[in-house]
């Protein structure tokens, strides 16, 4: 790293979270981590409070809309926990691992045990589905109520109120988390072979295939206006161009925040071009997208232990992140 | 390498006694707390929060080769059970009795994440006595997991004689030369014989009755794997390295297993390696002790290997 960078680094009000932090939502004022021992740690300004949202499970995955995060753990359980600290029990598999979730916009919530993908609308009624092999990720359509099912052999978009067939997207290989472009025009999945695949839905199904990674890159973040797909995977952040209709075929994508250490999480702002990434190593840093400037937000962290999570706050003006070791950290943007 | 999970793959045909096996590791007090990944379809009764069920699905991965083949969902489950790192010390993956051990063995391998947080400490399988003759015979399956095997349980020796015992271990060494075998009654064993054994069992290449280390001897014959094991003084490791690795990425679809501890001039440790089809292992491990024979052994099983070509390229790494 050069002796250069900015350090915002106290600006980070430091949380020892105490387990691996899965996932990070912001309701409200307060960030809530999502913990691998089956807690919820709510950490606003001058006061935090740990809820045992899967008391006897652990945390296998964590998404949030800013209106409620969403857990699911081996213990079979999809817990709701709202931005007033209280939760409740969304669903039970009877014990198999919850380890995919989708929220939609309207409410609804798309969950998946092993080849089981239930969609559950928002008034609570449920539809379920077979997939080929077990569902690795689950993403809504940002319009319709749609959901893409990541699998090996590739990703099946399933409408759950309608008739029509599941339509199977298929690219040899194992495909693992799946996310719809904001306008809904491109589906990508992170892949087994240290890769991304996309299909362009309109006009003609066309397959991106974007390579060249060191690791599978599983955190996958769209820029505010969704012309970037910032990914992990590699040293440096992967940025892919969608901002036209063809998508990032034959373009070159942007490397962002480059050391020597991988990448495991990326976050975009949500208002402006700046990308949060963090390394394996516990090191975070933001990056300017147009110029490259980057600010040091954590210092890599002596035992190397990787950022597991980042979230943005809805304003832009803070951001949460967690390691695999249980530490976590608060920025607040000056 | 200390702290990467020791994994212990359980294979076994049906009715051989792995459940056995299985139930008395997860009921009986030894001090040690395991996750167990099951097959969907098992047979265990056991209530524990660390019994998972797994899809035994095999995936290609996406080389085009047909012995490139991992098990998907072995990854997932792994990477959910690292959620409760700390809380077990070790994974025992349990088969189908028709399942073939090598996607399973080859997981440990391919997955960098995998790799990262666990180690295949060995295959552990357990025989009928009575019914293995049959079983090697009609079942190619029963072969595999014979072939693959670190640790062969031959169970249920209380149900034939002694020289039915001798012919049926004369035919475990014909496929298998190098492997531990265990004479058990209801899977009787001291769980620490079977579970993180480290290089433990790779030792007994060393130890191997002397005909199978003579050049090309094969003690008993069979008729479709071929096994074999070869000995050197100490090799070259800038001719060594080169030729294990070429040989693999040629004639891994053939080569079930291979392994071997080697010497190298100079090195006071030992190099020892193994190798699942294409894909190879190993590193430098502990120092030969100072009463050790500084020699270099490698044993092969396969179908269809050519034998006299392994071991001139073998023999032509020596320093
Ligand atoms: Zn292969």
């Amino acid at each position: 790293m050069s002796g250069t960078l900015t350090s915002i680094a106290d600006q980070v009000r430091p949380l020892a979270a105490g387990a691996e932090v899965v996932g990070i939502a912001w309701l409200g004022e307060a960030p809530c981590f999502a913990l691998a021992d089956g807690t919820i740690l709510r950490a606003p300004e001058g006061g935090e409070t740990r809820a045992p949202a899967h008391p006897a499970g652990a945390i296998l995955t964590a998404v949030s809309d800013a209106k409620r995060l969403v857990t699911a753990g081996d213990d079979g359980r999809v817990v709701e926990t709202l931005p007033d600290g209280t939760s409740r029990v969304l669903a039970e598999t009877g014990g198999a691992w919850v380890d995919a979730l989708a929220l939609h916009p309207d409410g609804a919530i798309g969950y998946a045990a092993g080849r089981r993908v239930t969609a559950r609308d928002a008034k609570g009624r449920t539809r379920t589905f077979e997939a080929p092999s077990s569902a690795r990720g689950l993403s809504f359509a940002p319009k319709g109520y749609r959901l893409a099912i990541a699998h090996y052999g590739g990703a099946t978009l399933w409408f759950p109120n309608l008739e029509p067939k599941p339509d199977l997207l298929d690219w040899k290989g194992s495909h693992l988390d799946v996310v719809w472009s904001p306008d809904g025009r491109f589906v990508v999945t992170s892949m087994q072979e240290n890769s991304l695949h996309g299909w362009r839905l309109q006009p003609d199904r066309g397959h991106m295939r974007m390579s060249g990674y060191t690791a599978k890159p599983r955190s996958l973040s769209w820029s505010f206006g969704g012309a970037w797909l910032a990914t992990s995977g590699a040293d440096a952040a992967i940025v892919w161009p969608f901002g036209s209709k063809e998508g990032p075929m034959g373009k070159a994508p942007r490397e962002c925040g480059v050391r020597h250490a991988r990448v495991t999480r990326v976050g975009f702002h949500p208002h402006v071009n700046v990308l949060a990434v963090g390394y394996e190593d516990g090191c975070v840093l933001l990056v300017r997208f147009d110029d490259g400037a980057e600010l040091l937000a954590r210092r890599p962290d002596e035992d190397k232990n990787p950022v597991t999570a980042l979230a943005w706050d809805k304003a832009g003006g803070r951001l949460a992140f967690g390691c695999q070791d249980g530490a976590a950290g608060i920025l607040t943007i000056a | 390498m200390s702290d990467k999970i020791p994994v212990t793959v359980l294979t076994g045909y049906l009715g051989a006694g792995k459940t056995t096996l299985l139930n008395r590791i997860l009921t009986e007090q030894h001090g040690k707390r395991y996750a167990v990944i099951v097959n969907e379809f098992g047979e265990i009764g056991i209530d524990n929060e660390l019994v998972v069920g797994a899809d035994e699905e095999v995936f290609e991965m996406n080389n085009g080769c047909i012995c490139c083949t991992v098990r998907g969902d072995l990854i997932r489950i792994i990477e959910g059970l690292m959620r409760r790192k700390g809380q077990f010390d070790a994974i025992i993956v349990e088969t189908t009795g028709l399942a073939d051990p090598a996607p399973v063995a080859q997981t440990f391998f391919v997955d960098a994440d995998v790799a990262e947080r666990a180690r295949l400490d060995a295959v552990v399988t357990v025989a009928d006595a009575k019914w293995l003759s049959e079983r090697l015979k009609d079942a190619p399956e029963a072969k595999n997991q014979i072939a693959f095997a670190d640790v062969i349980l031959l169970n249920k020796v209380d149900l034939v004689d002694e020289a039915a015992l001798a012919d049926v271990e004369g035919r475990i060494r014909a496929i298998n030369p190098s492997a531990t075998i265990h004479r058990t009654q209801n899977c009787a064993i001291p769980i620490a014989d079977v579970l993180d054994r480290k290089a433990f069992d790779l030792d007994r290449i060393m130890e191997v009755e002397p005909e199978f280390l003579e050049p090309g001897h094969h003690h008993h014959h069979d008729d479709e794997i071929d096994s074999f094991s070869f000995r050197a003084g100490e090799v070259n490791p800038d001719k060594f390295m080169p030729w294990i690795s070429e040989l693999t990425q040629t004639e891994g679809p053939n080569i079930l297993r291979c392994k071997g501890i080697v010497a190298f001039p100079k090195e006071p440790k030992r190099f020892v390696f193994q190798g699942v089809h294409m894909i190879l292992d190993g590193d430098l491990q502990r120092d030969w002790k100072p009463d050790e024979k500084r020699e270099s052994r490698v044993v092969f099983i396969g179908r269809d290997l050519n034998e006299r070509a392994i071991r001139d390229g073998f023999m032509a790494c020596a320093a």
